[in-house]
């Protein structure tokens, strides 16, 4: 599996750690090396989706990191797929076509980082309130918020 | 907290659906979550869920707690099964730190595991059956948690929220007395699985609640990332336990429990094949504990030493002085890693990107009630309103975890 990747991917973009093997994407063969992965290498779980702000991080170059966890689910093999993201253009292809389960893991995504998934068919907050504006996992977001709960509209009776 | 495009339909083609609001607070969603049904009669033709209820930024605080203050926050994920939540972190953090336990150290942390499965395979059947109509089962499964959480109160002084393990160890050894605790339990629990299985196993009511409601086929469950006996109740033989092994799960023998008809029915039964595998495990593992330390060593300066070590060796003082102080503690490298248990709900793992301090860049936590709950729509469409309990109950949907 990891020399039909290195064919496909180049050498420079694999590393490994702790015995967990990654590779970097460009966003545009996201969608099909993702198809491939799944389709001929035998990926068929798609364990998580998750995002890492990279505003703060020391040498970083890009600012968002989106992260891939595939596991093949016959040989027990695991892989991380890593597509890094920079402003303003935070869109990348969803992956519902591929996997059902990508759904609401990409739903959070959007809500905690602003990540836009292009062809997600309910792309909504998932746990934030709808009329919420920022994305609170970003690091320029302050950990106790920008006073939403502070300021947060009281209902008396007659009103509601 | 959102509602899909589907309820805003066109107002003459499905007049005639009744739309019923089922929770945020209600018995038997059993915490805070919310779903929006439309039922034809006392169908259900769609379920849409509203999470968001208990979201209370754990990730984020993951981002401000150091990798030993963070495992408190943990035990309120899965409040059900803290222990393995504990171990969850821990073992993602050391992975990324590549930090090799004690054997002894990875003893108790299997055997604490495996009563954390315990205690939640009862809860979750407990509740199921609560919901369908059994209340002595409830009864007689919540007797035994709480033998449990004696056993988890002689080990660690918490009942509920443990914070039992520390980066590199444990808060503390485990003492003959719990040893003594928990061979009585591994004695005396085969008895109460065999009356919950009397009580349910062929029970007329719970059988034809739970039959064909709800069923998940084997290629849907790895499509929709479903894991843990959500997955192995439709035929899926992964587990991580035997898959990847961690800990001590190496030197057990035991079985990998599936069945393949994938329904509410199929859950329940896992999980109850589930609990007497975990007692075979916790059985071994209690006659064979390794003696030695359960921290790693003062060298590697990881875990805090106990007092006597503190106050008579320079070692001791110096690793002491090291972690506490702010501008020390241990190094971390810049690097990020992926790291899952088999937690009793599925795959929980922790991505954990280190910066070099000790408080974690990123702790994301992959929660396996959140993935099981985007199925519920799917698999409640179609049967009635009475099987929402029964769906739900199987799928083990923890809030604090769903939400975070």
């Amino acid at each position: 599996m990891l020399d039909a990747l290195k064919t496909r991917l180049g050498d420079a973009a694999l590393s490994e750690f702790r015995g967990q093997s990654r590779a970097i994407v460009p966003r545009d063969d996201l969608a099909s090396t993702m198809q491939w992965l799944k389709d001929d290498q035998g990926f068929d779980l798609l364990v998580d989706v998750t995002c890492v702000d990279y505003l703060s991080y020391r040498d970083a170059e890009h600012r968002f990191g989106l992260v891939y966890l595939l596991a093949n689910t016959a040989t027990n093999e695991r892989l991380t797929i890593r597509v890094y993201l920079d402003e303003p253009d935070l869109a990348v292809p969803s992956m519902c076509d591929l996997w059902c389960g990508a759904n609401w893991l990409e739903r959070e995504v959007f809500d905690m980082f602003g990540i836009e998934f292009r062809g997600h068919p309910n792309l909504k907050r998932i746990l934030m309130p709808e009329a919420f504006v920022a994305h609170p996992l970003r690091k320029d977001y302050p950990l106790q918020g920008r006073g939403e709960r502070h300021n947060f509209p009281v209902l008396t009776r007659e009103q509601a | 907290m959102s509602l899909a495009p589907s309820l805003e339909r066109p107002p003459q083609s499905q007049d005639y659906l009744w739309t019923l609001n089922f929770g945020p607070q209600h018995p038997a969603t059993h915490t805070t979550l919310r779903i929006v049904l439309e039922l034809d009669g006392e169908r259900v033709v769609n379920a849409i869920p509203d999470i968001g209820y208990l979201h209370s930024g754990f990730e984020k605080i993951g981002e401000k707690l150091d990798y030993n203050q963070y495992v408190t926050v943990t035990d309120r994920m899965n409040y059900i099964s803290p222990m393995a939540n504990n171990v969850a972190w821990h073992h993602a953090v050391e992975t990324l730190l590549g930090i090799e336990l004690t054997p002894r150290c990875k003893y108790i942390r299997t055997i604490i595991c495996e009563l954390a499965r315990i205690s939640d395979h009862l809860l979750s059947t407990g509740a199921m059956g609560l919901d369908t109509g059994a209340f002595t089962f409830f009864l007689y499964a919540f007797y035994q948690r709480e033998v449990i959480y004696d056993i988890f109160e002689t080990l660690c002084g918490a009942r509920f929220t443990n914070s039992y393990t520390r980066v590199g160890g444990v808060m503390h050894d485990i003492t003959p007395q719990v040893i003594e605790k928990i061979r009585r339990f591994v004695k005396t629990f085969p008895a109460t699985i065999d009356d919950l299985e009397k009580l349910l196993n062929r029970n007329r009511i719970f059988v034809d609640r739970t039959r064909q409601v709800g069923v998940l086929t084997k290629e849907e469950a790895t499509n929709w990332s479903a894991t843990g006996p959500v997955a192995r109740a439709s035929g899926v033989t992964r587990d991580l336990r035997k898959d990847e092994p961690y800990l001590a799960y190496a030197d057990f023998d035991f079985q990998v429990c599936c069945a393949t008809a994938g329904d509410c029915f199929a859950r329940y039964y896992v999980r109850m094949a589930e609990m007497r595998e975990s007692l075979r495990i916790i059985q071994q593992a209690i006659e064979n504990l390794p003696s030695g330390p359960a921290n790693i060593g003062v060298d590697e300066r990881t875990t805090l030493p106990s007092k006597a070590q503190v106050y008579q060796t320079i070692e001791g003082t110096i690793t002491h002085f090291e972690l506490v102080m702010l501008n020390r503690g241990f190094t971390v490298p810049s690097e990020e890693s992926y790291a899952a248990i088999e937690a009793p709900n599925g795959e929980l793992g922790f991505y954990v990107v280190g910066d070099g301090s000790d408080v974690a860049y990123r702790a994301r936590c992959r929660p396996p009630s959140f993935i099981h709950f985007s199925l519920f729509p799917k698999l409640i469409r179609g049967h009635t309103l009475s099987d929402v309990v029964a769906v739900l109950g199987s799928l083990n949907i923890i809030a604090a975890e769903l939400d975070r």
